[in-house]
């Protein structure tokens, strides 16, 4: 019996960081849908880009903090990476979803798609399509449970597991306050409820598309970090996988919703670790994407979505 | 009593017979090229049924595909000489076999199309996504499909003369349909479903056909596809030949079946000439290493066909844009 109790936590742990990762990218897809209506394909590709943005420019930054790897070093990491990825996030919305904003969303989902199948096939031409080796930037090793604690004490948890946990929640709580409590977040608030009201309450649409692109893209760069501190192999189709994981996070938890995305994110994690754990790990993926089925069957607009009236 | 468009089938069909024994004598490069257009064109016209006419966006038609090629491949494994070993009795039993993947396609298509009802725009390209990321995984698990190594073995019966009757078929059954008042059906879901429902289209059944149609003639690409290459792998059915097909159509124009059908052709022919050109010693270079990387352009291609001209290469304007 306390073997499979402790079974169960710690693949409930494993299940915690992995949905951590997939909370932070799925929130990227909601933000977007909230303002703007319509899924960016290429979100899952940003967080690609992010972890590229850490293997190339993290021994860099971390050498400024002094020989070897060490956490103020990996934090900056974190933020040379959410920077970068804010930045390439502004510049896709400008070039290729901007001129779209008044057609059809069937038009700019294609587009998304092709600027997703860009940053892949891109990057594989840019970065070459084999695996890189992500340069270790905090030391991770096991943390040590005391004997005295009991059994618990055989779990294995590493310091890259709650870190990862950890600096989500941290991101969680910085990107409440920016939507509640700030000006640009009323705004990105506004907008998602009514664009033309809030376009006619004097608030700049393009400058808070903008932004929301900048976060939700920089929260996909944190995420390609936290990731890569884990497994620490990356390559230029990575963002694949996590990024239709995510999406799904986001739908399962009603898109345009932030702490469904949250919620999403967490429960898409653990789904998956129970299946690893207790089915079979080839099961994985349709089990995922059968829930996400029930689900929407059940209720259309996701767990937290309202469900909204179209008007005629 | 004799409709032109009876007389064209007719004529097609009788030429793809006459030319079938003239044109399996090329160049085995080109020949598979050849069957390839004709598989692409079945999928593509399918699939803008549903997309291009009936507005849905459906993202999982190699799902479909999928299904019919392992259906018809054990149909054929397991009873292909149960009609007997003469050439009639086993042309038959691969047409059967190309009409069980079909209906087995077609069911799982139904299977689609009622989560559909409730969902629309890109609820539902996630949904029928993900179906097509379940057949995969149902596939990868089962044993007697050959699970994570594939299915091979089946007897190569798909020539040029089946693969082009099947797209001619396929071209003549979405024409007649978009004709009739079912067509008018679809294309009423597509440009307002709320309105449609109004004046009392059962949005219901149009939406269903649509994509049980659609994965119908999957089913059969993918049965002609699986006794062509004679191996089938669950990866070579995965969400990039989805997009593929929903390539094909967008640049054919969605509702579009000439356009879809010149698009499939060109999507097919144009990685290889792309590959040609990237052996070509005499250019330059760089132009070598664009052609290489065919995918950057395939997407650059895409982007900056849907900045300019959304409604595709021939469409008719499906996506044109909407009045305020």
């Amino acid at each position: 019996m306390a073997d499979k109790l402790l079974e169960l936590l710690q693949q409930i742990i494993n299940g915690l960081s992995q949905g951590s990762i997939y909370a932070l990218i799925a929130l990227g897809y909601t933000m977007v849908f909230g303002v703007l209506r319509f899924i960016n394909f290429a979100h899952g590709d940003v967080f690609m880009l992010g972890a590229f943005a850490g293997f190339y420019l993290g021994p860099k930054t971390l050498a400024l903090f002094g020989e070897g790897p060490s956490y103020p070093g990996a934090i900056a990491v974190l933020l040379v990476a959410m920077v970068v990825c804010a930045a390439i996030g502004i510049i896709i919305e400008r070039l290729c979803y901007k001129p779209l904003r008044e057609r059809p969303k069937l038009t700019v989902l294609i587009t998304a798609i092709g600027v997703s199948l860009f940053l892949e096939n891109g990057g594989q031409f840019a970065f070459g399509a084999d695996p890189k080796s992500f340069p270790e930037i905090i030391t991770d090793r096991l943390i040590e449970i005391p004997a005295s604690w009991g059994r618990i004490s055989e779990l294995t948890i590493t310091i890259s597991q709650l870190l990862v946990i950890g600096i989500t929640v941290v991101l969680l709580f910085v990107l409440t306050y920016i939507v509640m409590k700030t000006k640009m977040g009323m705004a990105m608030r506004a907008l998602s409820f009514n664009p033309v009201a809030a376009q006619l309450m004097g608030i700049n649409i393009n400058v808070v598309i903008s932004f929301t692109f900048g976060l939700g893209s920089a929260l996909a760069g944190a995420a390609g970090i936290l990731t890569s501190i884990q497994q620490p192999s990356i390559d230029p189709l990575m963002g694949v996988n996590a990024g239709l994981k995510a999406f799904v996070a986001a739908v399962l938890g009603g898109i345009g919703n932030i702490p469904g995305a949250a919620l999403g994110g967490i429960l898409i994690g653990l789904t998956e670790a129970l299946v690893v754990g207790y089915v079979n790990p080839t099961y994985r993926d349709p089990i995922v994407f059968g829930v996400l089925i029930l689900v929407l069957l059940v209720k259309p607009t996701g767990l937290l979505g309202a469900s909204e009236r179209e008007k005629v | 009593m004799f409709e032109r468009s009876k007389i064209i089938l007719v004529v097609v069909l009788v030429a793809c017979g006459v030319a079938s024994p003239y044109v399996s004598g090329i160049n085995p490069y080109y020949y598979d090229i050849l069957i390839s257009i004709g598989i692409n064109i079945i999928l593509a016209a399918g699939l803008n049924l549903v997309n291009g006419y009936t507005g849905q966006f459906s993202l999982g038609h190699a799902g479909f595909m999928a299904a019919g090629a392992y259906a018809s491949a054990w149909l054929s494994l397991s009873y292909g000489d149960a009609l007997g070993t003469s050439v009639w009795a086993t042309t038959t039993a691969f047409v059967l076999a190309l009409f069980l993947g079909g209906v087995v396609a077609a069911l799982s298509g139904l299977l689609v199309g009622v989560p559909s009802l409730r969902l629309k725009g890109d609820y539902l390209a996630i949904v029928t996504l993900g179906f097509n990321e379940i057949i995969k995984g149902v596939i990868q698990n089962a044993e007697p499909l050959g699970a994570q190594r594939g299915l091979g073995g089946m007897v190569q019966h798909t020539t040029f003369f089946w693969t082009f009757a099947f797209a001619a078929l396929t071209v003549y059954v979405v024409l007649s349909l978009v004709r009739s008042t079912y067509g008018r059906g679809f294309l009423a879901v597509r440009d307002d479903e709320i309105a449609a429902e109004a004046m009392g289209i059962n949005t219901t059944k149009y939406k269903v056909l649509a994509f049980v149609l659609g994965a119908f003639f999957a089913g059969i690409a993918g049965g002609l596809y699986a006794h062509f290459k004679q191996f089938i792998h669950p990866e070579g059915f995965n969400f990039m030949k989805s997009i593929d097909v929903v390539v094909m159509v967008i640049l054919g124009g969605m509702g579009s079946t000439a356009g879809v059908c010149v698009a499939a052709a060109l999507l097919t022919i144009l990685p290889e000439v792309l590959r040609y050109v990237s052996k070509i010693e005499a250019l330059p270079h760089w132009l070598q290493q664009v052609a290489e990387n065919r995918m950057i352009l395939y997407s650059l291609l895409l982007i900056i066909l849907m900045l300019t001209r959304p409604q595709g290469l021939f469409g008719a304007g499906a996506l044109k844009k909407k009045k305020a």
